[in-house]
């Protein structure tokens, strides 16, 4: 049997002031994927998956989330954007922001809660950031800011997590306490997406991959596509080689 | 009520209304655009004032809080042709309305209560004339009726979308994925700030209503790291200095408005400087200690490496390890009254203590794991962020 298609973009173009970021964009992700987007810088892709999520307009093309409209589908997906979008002097707590996650799905007006409070503990545990709840979020370290970010997107509960460099800016320590927590989704028949910057830990982290670079390369398991062929034609040089020397 | 709890009144609940935006004007680091909102509501003002022939008419409300929206509409258009900085775009914008507001004035209104002066500086001590007449019974000036209701709105608002405002503020793309539109909360925001500035405009006037937006919320910004404390507290500032700043008037014999801001401008400074943790003191005495106690490590460090009676004596160490900034004495003092090292015949040695701290500040440096020094953050800056 054919796997769901969790998320599929179809013929999208985005440009800023004209100018092509993204050029007809076809993919699409099975269901239950742990899944790096990899390119060079100015390839596109936290512009994809801003397009994909509603918040930068595309000019061409369609995206569906389990075959309807993101709109109708909020509540499927999780973000977490990168760490550096947001002012982390911002008057708030580690718990505070998790608690951001539930936001989604309490809609307009409708105030967190008792039970809200306690779903947001729950992920601050698991990412094992449970003592710092009440600390300010500019007294955390970079790799326990991207704990938060990762607990505020497991509160959402999704069925599919959007994640723009988890790994930006962490420690060795906090990189591997974030891939276990993504391996474990997708464990749990979660979809996971993740724009990625080190070809190295490709094959360690993720088990499928999309190469970008304002078109569409290629996408398909690691085993299968992670190659020179691919690399070459993502970034350009022959990257084996390059490294080498 | 007699004029004098009248003018105060009217200026605590003007503060009141202009903090609450002020607030996430600061948080959104868009002080500057409520200068421009306070200029370019003018020809607004002006243009309401013709139709309606009244100050106090909220048609001129209306008109104004549009010209404020516009202003916001146009500073943005300008600054999406990526040819100026939102900076630029902002004195571009709003001294072009403010000189049509007044050009306006000047062409037509000569005649009428409406002067450039009025409109810049406000006119806190005639506010109690205008008063608001139902059936011959008096009800109190107009102008406090007026941001009053602006106040009360400006509250149920804030307690509606209080949850949207904050998440719109600090992380935008969660936001919008989360389908709580931006653009909408920017909008409202705006719209907001405009309409409160407009009410404000009359008793302050635009220059000062920028300080009664912003200076607040700077100064609660200093004092607490919860937004909701720092709404609270901008609140209270507000309305502290507009109370402090009218008897201040009264004892200089000179402007409300500008005795408003002089508080609210020395406020700022006073906690500028003496504010727990964020205050420049607190900083500096911070960074001295930080300093000491990395002078401290060093020296713990150096105790750790070196065994023989040569390398520990105090004469040594305050040659060897050449601290400029931190006297190797004060280092000392520091050590011994943290029991961290024992003196004997100018020798000095790390205790168990000392021996446990380097131990596990080593580890920590190796490591870089924030775990293993969770208990030592409490009594040493050096190892918090």
């Amino acid at each position: 049997m054919e796997p769901n298609i969790a998320v599929a973009v179809d013929d999208l173009t985005v440009a800023y002031n004209y100018k092509p970021v993204l050029w007809d964009i076809d993919l699409s992700i099975p269901e239950g994927v742990l899944m790096a987007i990899v390119g060079p810088n100015g390839a596109g892709k936290s512009t994809l998956i801003k397009a994909i999520l509603g918040i930068i307009d595309p000019i061409a093309g369609s995206v569906a989330i389990y075959g309807k409209p993101y709109k109708k589908q909020r509540d499927k997906v999780a973000y977490v954007p990168q760490k550096g979008s947001v002012d982390w002097d911002f008057p708030t707590t580690a718990l505070d922001v998790v608690m951001m996650g539930t936001y989604g799905a309490l809609g307009w007006i409708k105030r967190p809660g008792a039970s809200q409070k306690k779903q947001a503990l729950e992920a601050l545990e698991k990412v094992g950031m449970l003592a710092f709840k009440n600390r300010q979020i500019s007294q955390l370290s970079g790799g326990q800011q991207q704990r938060v970010f990762l607990a505020r997107a497991l509160v959402q509960n999704a069925a599919i997590y959007f994640m723009d460099e988890p790994f930006q800016g962490v420690d060795a320590t906090t990189e591997i306490a974030i891939i276990n927590i993504l391996k474990e989704l997708r464990k749990a028949g979660k979809t996971v997406i993740v724009v990625h910057h080190d070809l190295q830990t490709v094959p360690e982290y993720f088990d499928w991959v999309t190469f970008l670079n304002v078109k569409h390369i290629a996408t398909g398991p690691v085993k299968d596509i992670f190659n020179d062929d691919n690399l070459t034609k993502t970034y350009g040089i022959n990257y084996k080689v390059a490294v080498q020397q | 009520m007699n004029a004098m709890v009248e003018i105060q009144l009217i200026a605590a609940v003007t503060a009141a209304a202009c903090a609450i935006p002020g607030v996430f004007l600061v948080l959104r680091k868009m002080a500057l655009i409520s200068d421009a909102i306070s200029h370019s509501i003018l020809p607004g003002i002006v243009i309401g004032f013709f139709i309606t022939h009244d100050l106090a008419s909220p048609w001129l409300i209306i008109f104004a809080a549009f010209s404020g929206i516009i202003t916001v509409i146009l500073v943005e258009m300008i600054q999406k042709t990526g040819l100026v900085k939102e900076d630029t775009a902002i004195g571009l914008v709003f001294p072009a309305l403010f000189s049509i507001g007044v050009i306006l004035i000047a062409k037509n209104a000569n005649d009428v209560h409406l002067d450039v002066d009025a409109v810049l500086l406000g006119d806190l001590a005639f506010a109690p004339f205008d008063r608001l007449l139902i059936d011959g019974a008096d009800y109190g000036p107009k102008g406090l009726w007026m941001i009053s209701v602006i106040l009360v709105i400006t509250l149920l608002l804030l307690f509606a979308f209080y949850k949207e405002l904050k998440i719109s503020t600090f992380d935008i793309g969660l936001s919008s994925a989360l389908g709580f539109s931006p653009v909408i909360m920017h909008y409202g925001l705006m719209s907001v700030a405009s309409v409160t500035t407009v009410a404000a405009f009359d008793a302050v006037g635009a220059i000062l209503v920028v300080a009664l937006m912003i200076a607040p919320a700077a100064t609660a910004y200093l004092l607490t790291t919860d937004l909701r404390k720092m709404l609270v507290l901008s609140v209270i500032i507000g309305v502290g200095s507009a109370i402090g700043g009218y008897w201040l008037a009264r004892w200089l014999d000179a402007s409300i408005s500008g005795s408003i801001t002089t508080v609210l401008g020395l406020l700022f400074l006073m906690i500028y400087l003496f504010a727990p943790s964020k205050g420049l003191i607190a900083v500096l005495l911070r960074q001295n200690r930080q300093r000491k106690e990395v002078s401290l490590l060093t020296f713990l460090l150096h105790l750790n490496n070196h065994d023989s009676i040569e390398e520990r004596r105090v004469t040594h160490l305050q040659e060897h390890i050449n601290w400029r900034k931190v006297r190797a004495n004060s280092v000392l003092k520091l050590a011994k009254k943290n029991n961290m090292v024992t003196i004997e015949n100018q020798v000095v040695s790390l205790t168990q203590k000392g021996l446990t701290f380097t131990e596990k500040a080593l580890d920590y440096i190796i490591t870089n794991e924030d775990e293993q020094i969770e208990d030592m953050k409490d009594d040493f800056f050096l190892f918090r962020g």
